[in-house]
């Protein structure tokens, strides 16, 4: 009756149940969130030209480098190719401003990879958010640098080297109206990303193509960014410069880093809380404070700030909204 | 119209019960021997009434126990008893058991099988009748059918569900027999129903069987049973889970199905019911559904208690190539088997011969905190936080703050972490040394 090969003996698996696995892996997700990015990438390159790709490139080989120096020294299995250091790198990269001198990029990454993440123990466990820790470590650090942007010639061929949010903050709303062209053109710029600031951040409708593609793909709940983005766009409108309701929030919530933030960095699984209404507590914190640094603050944007100050109180929004217990009688 | 009530969490893996929706359930052949463990359900264990060298019937008593929570065990073949002691046990590891000889005779011990008419019995008629059939819950939980049929006085009883869920990948045992035992089902529902003074009954099957789904609604046209069609998701076979599905009542936490008035039970269970009630026949056999990339023919097949694995899988064939893993019950909670040597119990609802390639093995990493292991529990845990005080050792923290004992370990989160954590074992490691620390503490107290 036997027909078949026999069993071996003690070549059986016995292990703890479940028996079978879902098939998506870590590294596949970094390598997907990294393609979400590529076009927004693609288009700094075409648009601010090498030095955009060459900050790029710098970012993303030095991160790698660091986190294998690290391991090595650790002892600790070598984790590059699994792509969060890349990513990392990557995301670094598009925060900064795209003339930077070459060593920027190396020190960001220094406080990205060995800082951030692996003083903290590494994939999984940092607190705060790499990528905006490497931006806030050299923005504080080189403050001149870090604000040089290039130069950008917009519709009406003025000739501009400061970025939307910084003629708003030093000239006010009418000088950046009249920048651009009027106001259809400013909101065509910032739509297309054909504006000056950081390298990876000018296009709204790029980077939002890629975000749609984390929610497809089950990364990020759709409500952070969306939230986000929201409050500080409410806030705008309400707080505006000439009394309640006089704010250009279509403008704010298209400039600056927001939209790169919203979709790419308050979305990082290792810093954000872990249920969907703690996540929705911590956008709605990330996109006010934005806006009280942007309106009030002495920096003409927050979005990095303000998702590290959110970082820093993420273990306690999980404390405060555990998931709804099934059987407590609480709707979930 | 019926409206299904959502359920929070839950998981998609691919059912895989095309290897074998579509073939009958087949009689296996008798083996020459069979193991029969003196447990087989949750309770007290059996001891035994016959000695070596008896000459045994199929479907004789040859063990019993005295305690109310317990369930008899009765020979599955006939021949001679050839020895008592340890043999390997499929659950347990290890267990006292009777080993009977085949005499090719397969008799039937005296005056069995026989017709009955259930209708004139009373409760307790009927639920000695069960109680002696030794039924215990087939679905793999094996807690004794009367107990559950017969709640405290306090509870009150509204509804009964049987449980057609069969949620697990690859196992089509339930579903064979909702089609080719349609009568019997028909009948259990009945019996179960009389028994518990119910006027209301539900049957929940996913959607993924839709000839069941369109048998049993034929089969129940104008009584108060309900067939209900339920969208495909893992855990949904999980008794809060199917109740919270169908009636939208939640079981509080530490409580059972009777604290909300709802008793549930499972296919195979209400056959056995039906055949013991009807014709007087014990549980001796059981269909388990042999299947897996590593089995030559995957089937459904009606077994002997006691036969063994091998001997399961010889009937499909054999093996094709060796399998990485092989388990008792489904692939979400069945347990894994360190060889082929065990015996079937009443719990056994599937045999899987897992290749490499059915399994998909990972390297365990560290927790990226991607959230969708929270999204995929069906309890309300945080699976997450959970391995990590496993890995430090906080079971303690585990249990006061984050409800370690709500878990049904039914691997959800195990199955989406994209880390390949193991959850579900760091859970049941939390679980023991809870259960060990309250053991010491009763003692010293003593």
């Amino acid at each position: 009756m036997n027909s078949g090969i026999e069993l071996k003996e003690n070549i059986l698996t016995v292990s703890s149940s479940p028996h079978i696995h879902g098939e998506e892996s870590v590294t596949q997700i970094m390598w997907n969130v990294t393609l979400a990015l590529t076009p927004a990438a693609l288009f700094a390159v075409y648009y601010f030209g090498l030095p955009a790709l060459s900050t790029m490139l710098i970012s993303i080989l030095s991160a790698m480098g660091f986190e294998f120096i690290v391991q090595k020294i650790r002892s600790k299995p070598i984790t590059i190719s699994d792509g969060s250091a890349f990513l990392t790198g990557l995301l670094m990269a598009m925060c900064l401003p795209p003339n930077v001198p070459i060593y920027l990029p190396i020190v960001g990454s220094f406080f990205a990879i060995v800082v951030a993440k692996h003083s903290m123990g590494g994939l999984g466990y940092n607190i705060f958010n790499p990528a905006h820790i490497g931006r806030a470590a050299l923005m504080v650090s080189w403050p001149v640098a870090m604000t040089a942007w290039s130069q950008v010639t917009t519709k009406v061929d003025t000739v501009t080297s400061a970025t939307p949010l910084n003629i708003l903050k030093q000239q006010g709303y009418g000088k950046l109206v009249e920048t651009y062209g009027g106001s259809s053109e400013l909101y065509k710029a910032l739509f297309w990303g054909t504006r000056n600031g950081s390298l990876g951040e000018t296009s709204t409708i790029l980077l939002i193509l890629g975000g749609i593609y984390l929610i497809y793909k089950f990364y990020i709940k759709w409500q952070v960014p969306v939230l986000m983005i929201g409050t500080t766009g409410l806030l705008t409108w309400i707080f505006g410069p000439s009394g309640f309701f006089t704010g250009d929030p279509l403008f704010h919530m298209m400039s600056g880093g927001l939209i790169l933030g919203a979709f790419f960095m308050a979305t990082d699984m290792v810093t954000i809380p872990i249920t969907r209404r703690g996540q929705m507590i911590f956008a709605v914190g990330a996109g006010a404070l934005t806006a009280i640094i942007r309106l009030k603050g002495g920096y003409p944007e927050g979005v990095c700030y303000s998702i590290l100050l959110m970082n820093s109180i993420t273990p306690l929004i999980d404390r405060l909204f555990p998931p709804v217990k099934f059987g407590s009688g609480r709707k979930a | 119209m019926f409206k299904i009530k959502r359920f929070v969490g839950g998981v998609h893996p691919d059912d895989l019960k095309r290897y074998t929706e579509h073939k009958e359930i087949e009689n296996a052949p008798l083996p020459d021997k069979v193991i029969i463990p003196m447990r087989q359900h949750i309770g007290a264990p059996c001891t035994p009434i016959v000695q070596k060298g008896d000459v045994v019937k199929k479907g004789q008593v040859i063990a019993k126990s005295d305690a109310y929570v317990s369930g008899n065990i009765h020979a599955s073949i006939s021949g001679t008893v050839v020895d008592f002691g340890e043999y390997s046990h499929p659950v347990f590891g290890r267990c006292p058991s009777l080993v009977i000889e085949n005499d090719g005779k397969d008799e039937w011990a005296d005056g069995l099988p026989f017709d009955r008419d259930w209708v004139g019995l009373d409760n307790n008629e009927l639920l000695n009748i069960i109680r002696d059939a030794g039924i215990v819950g087939m679905g793999g939980a094996t807690f004794p059918t009367h107990v559950k049929l017969s709640p405290p006085d306090d509870k009150k009883i509204d509804t009964f569900i049987l449980n057609a869920a069969e949620c697990e990948p690859y196992l089509t045992a339930d579903h064979r027999l909702m089609l080719e035992h349609m009568d019997c089902i028909v009948t259990g529902v009945k019996i179960a129903m009389k028994i518990l003074g119910v006027e209301n009954a539900y049957i929940g099957i996913e959607d993924n069987k839709l000839d069941a789904i369109n048998s049993m609604s034929e089969a129940f046209n104008g009584t108060n049973v309900k067939v209900v069609s339920i969208p495909t998701k893992y855990p949904q076979g999980a008794e809060k889970v199917l109740i919270k599905r169908l009636l939208g009542r939640e079981v509080p936490s530490g409580q059972l199905p009777m604290d909300v008035g709802v008793v549930v039970q499972n296919v195979g269970t209400i056959v056995a019911i039906t055949n013991a009630v009807t014709k007087g026949i014990p549980l001796i056999e059981r269909v388990v559904t042999v299947s897996g990339r590593s089995v030559k023919e995957p089937k459904n097949l009606m077994l002997r208690v006691g036969s063994s694995f091998k001997f399961a899988i010889d009937c499909c064939g054999g093996l094709v190539k060796s399998p990485e893993k092989i388990i008792m019950g489904g692939p979400m909670m069945g347990i894994a088997q360190s060889s082929m040597d065990v015996p079937i119990v009443k719990g056994v609802s599937g045999i899987l011969c897992l290749s490499k390639q059915d399994v998909h093995p990972g390297k365990e990493s560290t927790c990226i905190h991607c959230t969708r292991c929270v999204q995929g529990c069906p309890m309300g845990l945080n699976p997450s936080m959970l391995s990590k005080l496993g890995q430090n050792n906080l079971y303690q923290e585990a249990k006061e703050e984050f409800n370690l004992f709500d878990c049904v370990e039914c691997g959800s989160c195990v199955f989406i972490c994209p880390a390949h954590r193991n959850i579900v074992q760091y859970i049941r490691y939390m679980k023991a040394m809870n259960a060990a620390e309250a053991n010491k503490n009763k003692g010293d107290s003593k």
